[in-house]
């Protein structure tokens, strides 16, 4: 409780200046972002955000937790899209192994990392729509959320910490009925995207609130460190699915929607054209998911089936010993970098050679994405930082780990 | 894939672009290298490391600041290891710079005049490892109460119950 009172306050420099405390209760900082704002009249003259209120220590309880057990603590980072951060850490952890995955277990990832980008995003246009004072595309885009929800409960178990991809492979084959779930929603939803544009693009209030507001340039961006649609909204093409592709994206056809503009308007057109690639890539998984197993072929480190526990002793040993004892990586460090809904998600993994991780170290995109916002509403309006806030898509729970 | 073993040879590794450059300009700031699961990992000299970042980005070898993180290596002496992951677009491959700290002496320069994108992180490790940076704008605790004590991500601090 000490927190608020021991945080030092922006002094109220010049004469005419004051200072503004904005969250971390505020509807519109998507979290508990606190950002104290020193204004002169609606001009913001500096900008200090605060953050740590969601601070778990997550990577502390990493190093006491064998590395499966990890697994379900990376949902817990980025919540609107665990298996993008389970994906992340399974990879750094089987490249520490030197594992292969079979191509199954790769294009399912793949397929399912792009439908959670796909409900990322809805999140981040509903609400953002919601701070901008459109009421009701919130309800349209969270309509299409719950499908996939659904979906992900499906082959999951879960809707939300889903924990689904396992170092190896994936925890279990989809059950029956999950294709067809995924191919039906991934038919109609070209023509949602369409819904939201029709009550977006065209209309002129939403229009004017995002032109020209919060501009970044594409230095700045590099310079700040920002990656995912916002750097690309300012201009710099660079996507890791595919310049440094992962988990096999080099096998799909994708474009990366750029934009010059830099503000939130082209943040806004970059991101709604982003749902429409997903789609195309989660399709091209469906269409040419390849047959075979989806765990590889590694007693000691996955998880035996269920049946065959039933009928092979040695399935069951090595069930027990890793249930209890874990299985030792060997020792060595590996960052692995993949292209999450807000940038580059980063897993820095080192090993002693024991059954837990040395140190993991999450490389969250929000977090540098969040040092750009004063630099994108300094000498701005108040009421553009909300719209500024929306726009870099942060979610609190990767930012304070 | 099964593991190859890491390379250490600098002879074998002085091919890659960034470390070749950062030995043609000046052979003592690289202490050891080495090239282990694909990934290239340089250990820099920690007076040199700010000046070797802005060498590797003025010659345009390294053109974003993805991360910088440590693991302590307690009860081994130096036990920091300082870990800067550099992008560049243009080759399309991380580099890992890597600086060696004694837990006595946890102090490096800041590289915040390179690459602004460094504060945040910079303010974490300090934060959370106690590691002092020289030359940070705002060198404060940043997810701790500032009147937290100790540096929770250290070896020597518990997981769990008081302090």
């Amino acid at each position: 409780m000490g927190h608020m009172s021991q945080t030092p306050v922006l002094e109220g420099g010049q004469d005419k200046t004051m200072v503004l405390n904005m969250g971390p209760q505020h509807p519109s900082t998507h979290g508990v972002l606190r950002l104290l704002l020193e204004i002169d009249g609606e001009q913001v003259v500096r900008m200090v955000p605060d953050i740590g209120f969601l601070h778990t220590g997550i990577e502390k309880t990493c190093e006491a937790k064998f590395y499966q057990q990890v697994v379900p603590l990376t949902d817990r980072i980025d919540y609107l899209c665990p298996m993008v951060n389970n994906l992340c850490y399974v990879l750094a952890v089987e490249k520490l192994l030197g594992m292969d995955i079979p191509p199954r277990a790769q294009w399912m990832r793949v397929m399912l990392a792009e439908l959670q980008r796909m409900s990322s995003h809805l999140v981040w246009l509903g609400t953002h729509a919601l701070d901008m004072g459109a009421m009701s595309v919130f309800l349209y885009c969270f309509r299409e959320r719950e499908d996939l929800l659904r979906i992900y409960e499906m082959v999951s178990g879960q809707r939300m910490m889903t924990s689904y991809f396992r170092i190896g492979g994936l925890a279990l084959d989809p059950p029956l009925g999950f294709f067809d779930a995924v191919k039906k929603f991934l038919g109609t939803f070209s023509e949602k995207i369409d819904e939201y544009e029709n009550l977006l693009t065209g209309n002129f209030i939403w229009v004017d609130r995002l032109k020209g507001v919060a501009h970044l340039s594409a230095e700045d961006a590099i310079a700040m460190g920002v990656t995912g649609p916002a750097l690309r909204a300012s201009g710099v093409d660079w996507d890791l699915r595919r310049d440094i592709p992962y988990s096999g994206y080099e096998n799909f056809k994708f474009k990366v929607p750029t934009s010059k503009d830099g503000d939130v308007w082209a943040r806004y057109v970059c991101r709604i054209e982003e749902l429409r690639q997903s789609r195309e890539i989660a399709k091209q998984a469906l269409d040419g998911l390849p047959e075979g197993p989806t765990k590889a072929d590694a007693p000691k480190v996955v998880l035996p089936d269920r049946e065959k526990m039933k009928t092979e002793m040695e399935a069951l040993i090595y069930h027990f010993k890793i249930v209890t004892e874990g299985f030792a990586v060997p020792a060595g460090e590996v960052y692995q970098a993949i292209e999450s809904p807000r940038g580059e998600m980063g897993y820095y993994v080192v090993s002693d050679g024991t059954a837990k991780p040395l140190r993991v170290h999450m490389r969250s995109p929000s977090y540098a994405n969040l040092q750009a916002l004063a630099k994108m509403c300094e000498g701005k309006l108040i009421a553009d930082v909300v719209a500024a806030i929306g726009s870099i898509d942060i979610v609190l729970g990767e930012i304070d780990r | 894939m099964a593991l190859e073993p890491a390379i250490t040879d600098l002879e074998q590794l002085k091919d890659r672009p960034v470390l070749a450059a950062l030995l043609a300009w000046k052979p003592d700031a690289v202490q050891s290298a080495k090239f282990d699961r694909s990934e290239l990992s340089i250990y820099v000299t920690r007076e040199l490391v700010r000046d070797a970042c802005n060498q590797l980005k003025t010659h345009s070898l390294v053109s974003f600041f993805s991360d910088l993180t440590c693991a302590d290596f307690y009860p081994r002496e130096p036990r920091f290891e300082l870990a800067y992951h550099l992008l560049s677009h243009q080759r399309k491959e991380f580099v890992r710079l890597k600086v060696v700290l004694s837990g006595d002496d946890a102090v490096v320069e800041s590289v915040t005049s390179v690459w602004p994108a460094a504060n945040f992180f910079e303010r974490e490790l300090f934060d959370l490892f106690g590691i002092r940076f020289l030359g940070h704008p705002n060198l404060r605790r940043i997810m701790l109460p500032e009147d937290w004590e100790g540096h929770p991500l250290r070896k020597d601090y518990p997981v769990e119950g008081f302090r």
